[in-house]
C-alpha cells in the first residue's frame, strides 16, 4: 500500500483524469438541434392543440430539456457513474445497511415481461402469478420473522415503520384508548423518532445500559398507560443482542403498548431467533438489506411488515388473500379491499413489486438453511474482521464501544485516535476512500463519541476482510507518523473533501439556465 | 476464523440469544435451489400474468404503458448506480449525486417550480407527504380540502396519514369532470392548511389550475396539485398557475410497470418551503482544491440528523427509479417531450371520437383530456372488460368501486404504444362485448339517472 498519494495532487499531471475533467451536466452538453429519440407517427388526423386543449392551459414554451443525442447520453452517463465507488468494486461496510452482494439473477427474473409488463391494475383474475409470488413471499416472511400476518405494502424502512405506529394508533384505538406518547432507546435510528412525531406521537427516549442493551430501570419508569409503544432494533445499532428482550417484552405488554421490531438488523439473527418469539407485536424487514435488493443509490428498497395475530385486523387495505380451490383445483388468489378496521392504504397500488420478485427469488435460491447460514456467516465475518482489528493499532485506537461479542456489526469509538493523534473518524473513513473501501457509517449511534460502526456482511471473503483490517492498520500507522495525511484526505478520488455547509447555506440545487 | 476470534464453535458468537429465544429447528421454507431451478420457477409464476407484452393494454389510472427506451435500462443496471446506497460519502459518490441534481433540474422545469427534491416513494405518498410540510406551514390549521379528481389511491393514503397528523380531509365533487372553483372555495375555510387537485382529474379531464390555486389562497391555503408529468410536456405548468406545491407519480418517465412499483414520486415547491421539503436534495457546491461537485444539501431536514424534529421520515427512496426517469427525459429531449405530448394529445382526441362512435358508448364527461378519457357503457363495465379481454384487449379500468356514481365509466388510457389500429380495434371489440351483453340497459336498470344514455 505504499503507492497510495499522501499528499494533494501538486500540479495537473498529478491528477487523475477524472480529477482534471470538470463535472458537466446533461443540460451543458445541450447543442440546438440534436436529439436521441424519434417517435412513432401520430397515424391520426394532425389536429392543432388549441383545438382540443384551451390555449389558456397550454405550456407558452417547452421545457429546458437537454437536446443530446443517444451516443451523447449513453457516454454521459457511463462517464459520471465512474465517479461513484460501488459495492460490485469493492468492500462496502456501511453499518446498519447491509451492503450484502446483489444477485443478478434477481435481475433477470424481475425483469420477466409478466412481471416488469404487468400492469398494477391488471384484474386480480389475470394477475394471478403476481398474486401467488406475493402470497409465497407474504408466507416466508410470516416464518423468518414468527409472526402470522404479512402486509408487503410499505415502500422502505422508514414507511414500515410509519405504518406499525398507525397500526398501534388504530389499535389501541379500537380498545377506547388514546395514548400519546412512544419510546426509542436512544441508539435508535433516526428514522424511529422522525416517524414517531410524523404520526403524531411524541417521543420519549430509553437509557442505554453499560453493556448496550436497554436499561430496564428507566424503561420501568417511563412505562405507563400514555405509552403507545416501544419501538427496539434488535441486535441494536450497537451490533449487540438484548438479552433481556423476555423482561422487555413482559413489561412493555404489562401496560399495554405495542413492541415494534425495527427489522434494519434481521440479517443477524435469521434462523436463529425470530421477532415473533420474542414478543414483538409489529415488524419491518427491509428488503433491499436482508434480502438483497440493490441499494440503487438510495432506493429503491421495501418494508413489507409482519403482525401478530391482534394486530391483523387493522393492516393495510388491499389484503392479499387466498382461496383454496374446489375439487383439486389449483388455489387463487385476490385483493380483499373491505376491511373495515383497516388503517387504509399507505400507497398506490400493491407496493414494489419488483423488489418482491426479486427478495423472493433470492429467498428460494438460499432456502432456509441458506439464509440461516447467510446469517452465521455475516455474525462470523463481523467477529472475525473485529479479532483482526483489535490484534493491530485499532485494539488501542479504535476501541470497541461495548466490550463483548457483537453480532452482525460493531460499533468502534475514534475517541482515542482523537485524542491521542488528532485525527477524528471523518479523516479515517476519508483515508479508507484512498484505499478503496467505502467507508463504515460514522457519527452514529449519537451516544458513541467519534463513533463508527461496521457491518461486513456474510458476502465478503476472508481476504477482503483481512485487506480492510490491514488498510485501517495502515491508515492508523500513518496518524502516528504524520496525522497530516489523514486530515488532508482523501486524494485519489474525483474531487477532494467538499464544502458541504456552503450548499446548504447558499442553495444551489438546480441548473441554472442559459 | 473461529481461533482468530477466540471461540470454539460459531454458536458461542449466537450465546446473547437467551436459549428459550432461539429457533431450535430449522426455518420452515423450501430448501434452497440452483440458478436455473429458480428462474424456471418465476418464469413459470410470470407466465401466469397477462402483461402488456401478451395483450393490449388500454389500462391507465395512474401508471401508462410509455415505451422505455433501450438505453434507460444499459444506464440503470450499470454496477455503479445499480450497487452503491445513498452518497453518504460525497467524494466517491459525485456520480449519484450529479444525477440528483440533474433530476431536480428536469422535475424544476416540468413543474415550473425552483425547487425539487430527488424522489420520494411514489404519487399517493407524495401527495400525504405534502400534507405534512403543509400542516408544518401552517401551524393551527387542520383541514386538508381534497378534490374527488385526485387518484382515489392518493385520497385513500391522505386519510390514513391524517390520522396520524391528527387532520381533517374534506372531499369536494367534480362536475362534469374537473372541480368546481366555487365549491372549492365553499369548502375552504381559515382552518384549511391545503388544497389538493390533481391535473389532469383521476377521470381524465384537464383542470383550470389557476382557478383552483386562487380559490385556495383566498382562504390562505396551499394549493397543492399532484400532475402527471408527461402532461407537462404541454400543460401549463403548475408553477405558472400559482400553485405553491407539485408533485406526483414519476412511472411515466422512464420506469417499467412493474405491476405498481418500485416507481418514484416527485415533489417540488416555491422558494419558501426549501427548508420544508421532504426527501434528500443534492447541491452543487466546490472541493478543497476548487473542483465543481456536488453534496446532500439541507441535510438538517433530515431524520438522520434532525430525528423527531426532521421534515419527513424517509430515508431510502427511489434513486435508481429518478436516474431511469431523468435518462428517459433526456432521450426525449426538449423537442421530443413536446412532440410526445402531441402525439399523445391527438390519439386521445381520435380515441375520443372512435370510442363514442360505438353504439352503447357515450363520454361521461366532455371536459377536455390529455391522454385519458372516461366513457359510459350501456353494459356492465366489468363484463364488457372480460368479453374484450377474450380478445387480447385490456380496455381499461372500470373505475365503479372508487366512484359508485360512475359504476357505469370505464376509463382508457392511450399511449404511444398505441396506434391508431389498436384503437380502431378497441372500438370494435367494445362494440361487440356491448351487444353481447344482451339488452341495453333500461333508463329504469341505469343507477346514474342519465335518461339520454339509452339510445
Amino acid at each position: 500500500m505504499t503507492d497510495i498519494p499522501t499528499q494533494p495532487p501538486t500540479n495537473a499531471d498529478a491528477q487523475t483524469p477524472q480529477q482534471r475533467e470538470r463535472a458537466t451536466t446533461i443540460y451543458e452538453r445541450s447543442v440546438e438541434g440534436r436529439r436521441a429519440a424519434t417517435l412513432p407517427p401520430a397515424g391520426v388526423p394532425e389536429a392543432q392543440l388549441e383545438d382540443l386543449i384551451p390555449a389558456g392551459l397550454l405550456r407558452e414554451r417547452p421545457a429546458e430539456l437537454p437536446e443530446v443525442s443517444e451516443p451523447e447520453i449513453v457516454r454521459h452517463y457511463n462517464r459520471i457513474s465512474r465517479r461513484n465507488f460501488d459495492l460490485d468494486t469493492g468492500p462496502y461496510p456501511l453499518g446498519s445497511c447491509t451492503m450484502k452482494h446483489n444477485p443478478r439473477l434477481n435481475e433477470r427474473v424481475a425483469a420477466l415481461p409478466g412481471h416488469a409488463r404487468l400492469h398494477p391494475a391488471q384484474a386480480p383474475r389475470r394477475a394471478q402469478g403476481a398474486l401467488e409470488l406475493m402470497w409465497r413471499l407474504e408466507r416466508a416472511l410470516a416464518e423468518i420473522c414468527g409472526l402470522p400476518h404479512v402486509s408487503l405494502q410499505p415502500s422502505a424502512g422508514s414507511h414500515g415503520e410509519l405504518a406499525g405506529l398507525l397500526l398501534t394508533r388504530a389499535y389501541h384505538a379500537d380498545r377506547g384508548e388514546e395514548r400519546a406518547r412512544v419510546l426509542t432507546p436512544d441508539t435508535s435510528h433516526g428514522t424511529n423518532p422522525a416517524t414517531v412525531t410524523m404520526a403524531g406521537y411524541e417521543v420519549v427516549k430509553v437509557a442505554t445500559d453499560e453493556r448496550g442493551g436497554v436499561e430496564v430501570d428507566d424503561l420501568r419508569d417511563k412505562l405507563g398507560d400514555d405509552i403507545a409503544c416501544l419501538m427496539l432494533t434488535n441486535p441494536n445499532t450497537l451490533g449487540v443482542f438484548d438479552e433481556n428482550i423476555a423482561e422487555i417484552a413482559r413489561l412493555v405488554h404489562e401496560v399495554g403498548a405495542t413492541l415494534y421490531y425495527d427489522g434494519a438488523n434481521l440479517n443477524a439473527i435469521m434462523g436463529h431467533t425470530r421477532p415473533g418469539d420474542m414478543g414483538f407485536d409489529i415488524v419491518h424487514v427491509n428488503l433491499h438489506k436482508s434480502f438483497s435488493q440493490p441499494h440503487g443509490g438510495g432506493g429503491p428498497g421495501a418494508g413489507p411488515i409482519a403482525v401478530s395475530d391482534r394486530i391483523e385486523p387493522y393492516l393495510p387495505v388491499p389484503r392479499l388473500v387466498r382461496s383454496e380451490g374446489a375439487n383439486g383445483t389449483a388455489p387463487s388468489f385476490d385483493l380483499d379491499h373491505e376491511r373495515p378496521k383497516s388503517i387504509g392504504r399507505l400507497r398506490g397500488f400493491q407496493g414494489n413489486f419488483g423488489v418482491f420478485a426479486r427478495s423472493y427469488a433470492y429467498i428460494r435460491s438460499l432456502g432456509g438453511d441458506g439464509l440461516q447460514e447467510a446469517s452465521e456467516t455475516a455474525v462470523l465475518n463481523a467477529n472475525y474482521l473485529l479479532a483482526r482489528l483489535r490484534e493491530g493499532r485499532a485494539g488501542r485506537l479504535l476501541p470497541l464501544a461495548f466490550d463483548r461479542l457483537p453480532m452482525h456489526e460493531f460499533v468502534l469509538s475514534g475517541a482515542p485516535a482523537k485524542r491521542e493523534l488528532g485525527v477524528k473518524t471523518l479523516d479515517i473513513a476519508k483515508r479508507l476512500l484512498d484505499y478503496g473501501f467505502h467507508p463504515p457509517t460514522i457519527y452514529f449511534p449519537l451516544l458513541v463519541d467519534e463513533a463508527l460502526m461496521i457491518e461486513p456482511t456474510e458476502t465478503e471473503t476472508r481476504e477482503s476482510l483481512d485487506d480492510l483490517a490491514d488498510a485501517f492498520d495502515s491508515i492508523l500507522g500513518e496518524a502516528e507518523n504524520d496525522p497530516q495525511i489523514l486530515l488532508g484526505a482523501p486524494y485519489t478520488t474525483p474531487v477532494r473533501r467538499l464544502d458541504e455547509a456552503a450548499a446548504s447555506r447558499r442553495p444551489v440545487i438546480r441548473q441554472s439556465r442559459g | 476464523m473461529l481461533d482468530a476470534i477466540g471461540v470454539d464453535s460459531l454458536d458461542e458468537l449466537f450465546a446473547a440469544i437467551p436459549p428459550e429465544l432461539r429457533l431450535g429447528r430449522p426455518l420452515d421454507l423450501p430448501a434452497g435451489l440452483s440458478e436455473t431451478e429458480c428462474f424456471d420457477h418465476l418464469a413459470a409464476l410470470a407466465a401466469r400474468n397477462a402483461d402488456a407484452d401478451s395483450e393490449t393494454c388500454f389500462i391507465g389510472a395512474g401508471m401508462y404503458d410509455h415505451y422505455v427506451p433501450a438505453l434507460v435500462d444499459a444506464i440503470t443496471q450499470r454496477s455503479e448506480f445499480l450497487t452503491p446506497y445513498t452518497p453518504y460519502q460525497p467524494e466517491v459518490s459525485q456520480g449519484g449525486l450529479q444525477v440528483m441534481f440533474e433530476f431536480q433540474t428536469a422535475i424544476s422545469e416540468l413543474t415550473g417550480l425552483p425547487v425539487a427534491n430527488a424522489s420520494l416513494y411514489e404519487g399517493p405518498s407524495s401527495v400525504a407527504s405534502a400534507a405534512y410540510l403543509a400542516l408544518g406551514a401552517h401551524k393551527g390549521r387542520t383541514r386538508l380540502v381534497v378534490s374527488r379528481g385526485v387518484h382515489p389511491h392518493s385520497r385513500e393514503t391522505l386519510a390514513t396519514y391524517a390520522r396520524g397528523f391528527g387532520a381533517e380531509v374534506v372531499e369536494v365533487a367534480q362536475e362534469d369532470g374537473v372541480t368546481d372553483p366555487a365549491a372549492l372555495a365553499d369548502a375552504v375555510d381559515e382552518r384549511t392548511a391545503a388544497v389538493f387537485v390533481q391535473n389532469p382529474g383521476f377521470l381524465g379531464g384537464i383542470e383550470d389550475l389557476e382557478a383552483l390555486a386562487a380559490a385556495a389562497h383566498e382562504a390562505g391555503a396551499l394549493a397543492i396539485a399532484a400532475v402527471d408529468p408527461i402532461s407537462l410536456s404541454v400543460l401549463r405548468p403548475p408553477g405558472e398557475c400559482g400553485v405553491d406545491i407539485a408533485l406526483g407519480e414519476g412511472q411515466p418517465l422512464g420506469n417499467r410497470l412493474d405491476y405498481g412499483g418500485p416507481s418514484f414520486g416527485f415533489f417540488a415547491a416555491t422558494e419558501e418551503h426549501i427548508r420544508r421539503m421532504p426527501g434528500r436534495i443534492a447541491g452543487e457546491t466546490t472541493d478543497a482544491d476548487g473542483r465543481r461537485g456536488f453534496v446532500l444539501a439541507l441535510q438538517t431536514r433530515e431524520q438522520h440528523i434532525r430525528r423527531e424534529k426532521a421534515t419527513h421520515n424517509i430515508c431510502t427512496s427511489q434513486a435508481l427509479n429518478a436516474l431511469a426517469g431523468v435518462v428517459y427525459l433526456s432521450w426525449l429531449g426538449k423537442r421530443g417531450f413536446t412532440e410526445l405530448g402531441e402525439l399523445l394529445a391527438r390519439r386521445t382526441a381520435y380515441a375520443r371520437e372512435r370510442l363514442t362512435a360505438v353504439e352503447g358508448v357515450e363520454l361521461l364527461h366532455d371536459a377536455p383530456v390529455f391522454r385519458e378519457l372516461a366513457i359510459r357503457l350501456e353494459a356492465p363495465v366489468l363484463e364488457v372488460i372480460d368479453r374484450v379481454a377474450e380478445e387480447g384487449i385490456a380496455a381499461g379500468y372500470g373505475v365503479g368501486r372508487e366512484y359508485p356514481e360512475h359504476e357505469d365509466a370505464l376509463l382508457v388510457a392511450i399511449t404511444e404504444r398505441r396506434s391508431k389500429e389498436d384503437i380502431d380495434r378497441l372500438a370494435d371489440a367494445l362494440g361487440r362485448a356491448i351487444a353481447a351483453s344482451g339488452e341495453l340497459l333500461t333508463d329504469s336498470d341505469n343507477k346514474s339517472t342519465q335518461p339520454e344514455v339509452a339510445r
